[in-house]
């Protein structure tokens, strides 16, 4: 399978799977919670279940070219599914699980695809919903409950996966050749998955990653930042993500490290503190989340906690502004030493609590995390180190190494990624053995983003500094400029903005205008506490957002971040929106990113009250309410100066 | 100084933990997490006749008549509505069902046998069980130890037993863990498995007091107003929940409930009563059309 002069990622996932079955058998691939008990796979069940799926599939008239969907959560379904479709040459494309009908109908006539996999009854009832506009012919259905209501579509269009495995493993034993012959015809470069890019605007399109891609970023990753084969891992991110595909498939079998799947959706944070994984990849909102967790518990409690708790994490945020060095992997002796009385004092108790207390590596990446809440999981005491990457080139093309973690930047590009900056536009371009194939059919798409010389144009803005370092400004198309000529890049005032806890989102509106204002949302947990302590009475979101003590705290944050940014760059005014920006309502990507265009849009007469210099707006939005309704909302809404 | 999160298990105690997987965690047993879908093809039939038969039951508190001549047949796979005004006797029908009153006159027959004046405890074992208004749980306990609680009449070790913790304690203790955590992913109650009741919302303490019931395989589950006091999503959660044992088990229903919109969803069959005698009865529509129903209702 590897020749002379071949890379170690000139392999298939199928290959290396079969290569580890053979070397280490009865060592732990992975583990998955089940009626309450961790049950553990070795590599050679995994082996088996990805072979018999593999037969599965062939039979059902599967082969060399096609596309294979699924709608999946953290389940080992997805990845034995996925590795089953690779084998007989296929490749698979996933659909996030919160999609919408017409999003899940987009992907499925996008793809061609004929056979989805779903976790449950409820991805089931949408593909159903959908099904006569795709060609979808078969579905399968990890979790089999409630099938008793499509009794008549059983055996015929529905089948479980249990039924796939079964018909698999009768496959195998009659013909025992069939498998290797199938896995003989693979190469590297075939695609083994479809990945939907973000897409801030537009249409989202398929990125077709090869074998190769994804082992080339995985490898590399691996070099830089070597994963131990007894370290844990929790799979709890999307596996329509890349990133989440990029560790609980591809670095997996490079590293040979243990997956961990949750029982549920609801268990997951239990189950990730039950496991307390040794690294980990999140986009920034859950670190947003978890610092703001830790912060608001700690408002909640005593004042010697909250004495304890401020001396720890001062002595944590020394420690890490001499660690953030240059050449560094640790801070100096004396502060070590401080860091350590701070981790006993209180960080330890944080760390145990949100399960993060053997993190030896800890990535962000997707969008820009705020420098403020990287610096606090460093005083915290978690390795967390900003990635670059899109889906494109599979994930990941930069990365800080270990000894050099900076606030920032994001890195420096992997051992085999190099990385160009346009010298007229500034854009960002990378060339690695991990930039995707192309577009999925669409050629166009893909000659615009992929040059003849193979450097892949990723549409972001920024800049490398003397020691090779990347600085990313923001999406090309997102850079705003003030009337003035100021080029902004909103992330940067945005990150500021939500590094208060009671900011859960701020869209920063201003091209072509002479200063920002900014359309926030609060945090709905945070704030409700901060309420309920003042004893604010309140009915809800809507309400919430709007009671004037609410404004008068966003009027203080917003100050306490416009002091930390340069004067053009300051939000001078600003309102809070009493409805959240929702991916179903278009407001953002599934994976979070604020569409600035579609607000822009949406919110066109607020904002133009908020530059007229008026106090108050009558807002006109269409709210979705617990039970699914729609209605329309139309209420004041208050705009208010921020001080400078 | 933050007091540590709920002890988590050593890893140790993670890895090797598949106390009722088998040895070495071959691929056939690790199949058996996954289900085929023959066992969704068909709805069981688990008896040929009637599974329960109510007759001709009078129940006297003192001088008052709680129930007047009333009765009603359960066939295998139904579910059975006991709708009526309050102090129509439907509970305690229920509860001459299930073994807390003796009735004055009349027979209970299950699967073919007489049960009148058989004690509750050995209805449970023949596979009659039930839930209560008030979910009836061990408040200080877990959800997972009140499920438990449901096996005990199958306990098969003595005291000593317990005292030692012999092989056959823990074997019996470990197939009941496992009974338990069926029935806690059929109903869903993963996150609140090691919760103590207390605390929790009524919604889910329906639900974990369904799941005592469940978790003793039985053939017929009477249920005492489960849909009270429940919000609207809750209530189609626990009906949803029936169906799904009902269709894929087999088992049959007789619930006592307030709820019309609940009944005409759910039920296959009605039993109206009112003043401790059987009004009318039927398939959901016609009952409720039924004047004598009507009136019942709206008569005061």
């Amino acid at each position: 399978m590897e020749g002379n002069g071949a890379k170690p990622y000139d392999t298939t996932f199928p290959w290396l799977l079969e290569a580890r079955a053979r070397r280490s058998p009865e060592t732990t691939a992975f583990r998955w919670k089940r009626y309450g008990v961790w049950r553990r796979f070795t590599w050679r069940d995994y082996y088996l279940m990805v072979r018999w799926a593999a037969l599965g599939l062939y039979e059902l008239g599967l082969g060399r070219g096609d596309v294979l969907a699924f709608i999946m959560g953290n389940r080992p379904a997805w990845p034995i599914y996925e590795v089953g479709a690779q084998s007989v040459g296929a490749a698979t494309v996933g659909i996030y699980k919160d999609s919408l009908s017409d999003e899940v109908a987009y992907v499925l006539q996008a793809s061609d695809a004929r056979v989805v996999l779903v976790e449950g009854q409820e991805q089931l009832d949408r593909v159903l919903e959908v099904l006569d506009r795709t060609r979808v012919e078969k579905i399968i259905v990890d979790e089999a409950k409630g099938l008793h209501m499509y009794r008549e579509k059983l055996g015929d269009l529905i089948m479980t996966f249990r039924d796939l495995l079964e018909a698999g493993r009768r496959l195998d034993r009659s013909e025992p050749g069939l498998y290797d012959k199938l896995t003989g015809d693979l190469s590297p470069e075939d695609p083994a998955g479809l990945f939907t890019t973000s897409g801030t605007t537009g249409r989202p399109k398929l990125a077709m990653l090869s074998h190769r891609n994804l082992l080339a970023m995985a490898y590399q990753l691996n070099q830089l930042d070597p994963v131990g084969e007894d370290w844990e891992y929790v799979s709890m991110l999307p596996p329509a993500w890349v990133g989440e595909q990029m560790m609980s498939i591809a670095l997996h079998y490079v590293a040979g490290f243990r997956v961990n799947f949750p029982e549920k959706p609801e268990t997951v944070w239990e189950d990730f503190r039950e496991i307390a994984p040794h690294f980990l990849f999140a986009p920034p909102r859950v670190w947003e989340r978890i610092a703001k967790d830790v912060m608001a518990k700690i408002e909640d409690s005593d004042p010697l906690k909250k004495a304890v708790y401020r001396a720890s994490i001062a002595a944590g945020y020394a420690a890490a502004k001499r660690r953030l060095v240059p050449g560094r992997r640790e801070p100096p002796a004396p502060w070590r030493l401080l860091r350590f009385l701070a981790y006993w004092a209180a960080l330890r108790g944080i760390l145990d609590k949100t399960g993060l207390k053997r993190v030896r590596r800890a990535y962000t990446g997707g969008a820009m995390l705020g420098e403020d809440y990287v610096l606090y999981m460093h005083a915290l005491g978690v390795n967390l180190k900003q990635i670059y990457g899109q889906t494109e080139v599979a994930g990941i093309a930069v990365v800080h190494p270990d000894d050099d973690v900076r606030l920032d930047t994001v890195g420096k590009p992997l051992p085999e990624t190099r990385v160009r900056i346009d010298p007229e536009t500034g854009e960002i371009l990378i060339k690695s053995p991990a930039v995707m194939k192309g577009y999925y059919r669409n050629p166009e798409a893909t000659r615009k983003t992929l040059d003849p010389d193979g450097w892949l144009h990723t549409g972001d803005v920024g800049e490398l500094t003397e020691d090779g370092h990347l600085v990313v400004h923001d999406r090309a198309k997102e850079i705003l400029v003030l009337s003035d000529g100021t080029r902004v890049a909103p992330q940067v005032v945005q990150n500021k903005l939500k590094f208060s806890p009671y900011i859960a989102e701020a869209a920063i509106i201003g091209h072509g205008r002479p200063f920002l204002v900014a359309l926030l949302n609060i945090d709905y947990a945070t704030v409700s506490r901060w309420a309920e302590r003042r004893r604010i009475p309140f009915s809800g979101y809507s309400d919430l957002s709007q009671k004037p003590e609410v404004l008068e705290l966003l009027r203080r944050e917003v100050a306490r971040a416009n002091r930390r940014l340069p004067p053009r760059l300051r939000v001078r005014r600003f309102a809070s929106l009493f409805k959240e920006f929702h991916p179903d309502d278009g407001e953002m990507t599934r994976t979070r990113k604020l569409r600035r265009r579609v607000i822009e849009e949406r919110y066109k007469g607020l904002i133009e009250a908020m530059y007229r210099g008026e106090e108050e707006y009558m807002l006109t939005v269409e709210l979705r309410l617990e039970d699914g309704r729609r209605v329309k909302a139309t209420r004041p809404v208050k705009i208010l100066d921020a001080p400078e | 100084m933050f007091s540590a999160a709920k002890r988590h298990p050593t890893r140790k105690e993670v890895v090797g933990f598949d106390s009722w997987g088998r040895p070495g965690d071959s691929v056939p047993g690790l199949l058996e997490l996954w289900e085929p879908s023959r066992r969704y093809a068909e709805k069981p039939r688990i008896a040929e006749r009637s599974i329960l038969i109510v007759e001709d039951v009078r129940v006297e508190f003192g001088g008052i008549v709680a129930v007047d001549g009333a009765g009603f047949r359960l066939e295998p796979g139904q579910i059975l509505a006991l709708i009526g005004p309050n102090g129509a006797g439907k509970t305690s029908l229920l509860n001459v069902v299930s073994g807390f009153y003796r009735p004055r006159r009349g027979h209970v027959i299950f699967m073919g046998r007489d049960i009148t004046h058989l004690p509750p405890h050995k209805r449970a074992r023949m596979g009659l069980a039930r839930t209560f208004q008030h979910s009836e749980l061990f408040m200080h306990m877990t959800v997972v130890e009140n499920i438990m609680t449901g096996l005990e009449p199958w306990r098969r070790y003595s005291l000593l037993d317990a005292a030692l913790w012999t092989e056959k304690a823990r074997r019996w203790e470990e197939w009941a863990r496992w009974k338990a955590e069926q029935v806690i992913d059929l109903l869903e109650l993963h996150r609140y498995r090691d919760r103590v009741v207390e605390g929790l919302p009524p919604g889910i303490q329906k639900r974990v007091d369904l799941a005592r019931a469940l978790a003793q395989d039985p053939k017929v589950v009477l249920m005492d107003e489960p849909m009270a006091g429940l919000s609207r999503e809750e209530k189609e959660d626990l009906a949803r929940a029936i169906v799904e044992v009902n269709e894929t088990q087999g088992v049959s229903f007789v619930l006592v409930e307030h709820d019309l919109e609940v009944v005409m969803d759910l039920c296959d069959y009605v039993v109206a009563m009112e003043s401790g005698r059987v009004i009318a009865e039927g398939p959901p529509e016609a009952v409720a059309r039924d004047p004598k129903v009507v009136e019942a209702y709206l008569g005061g």
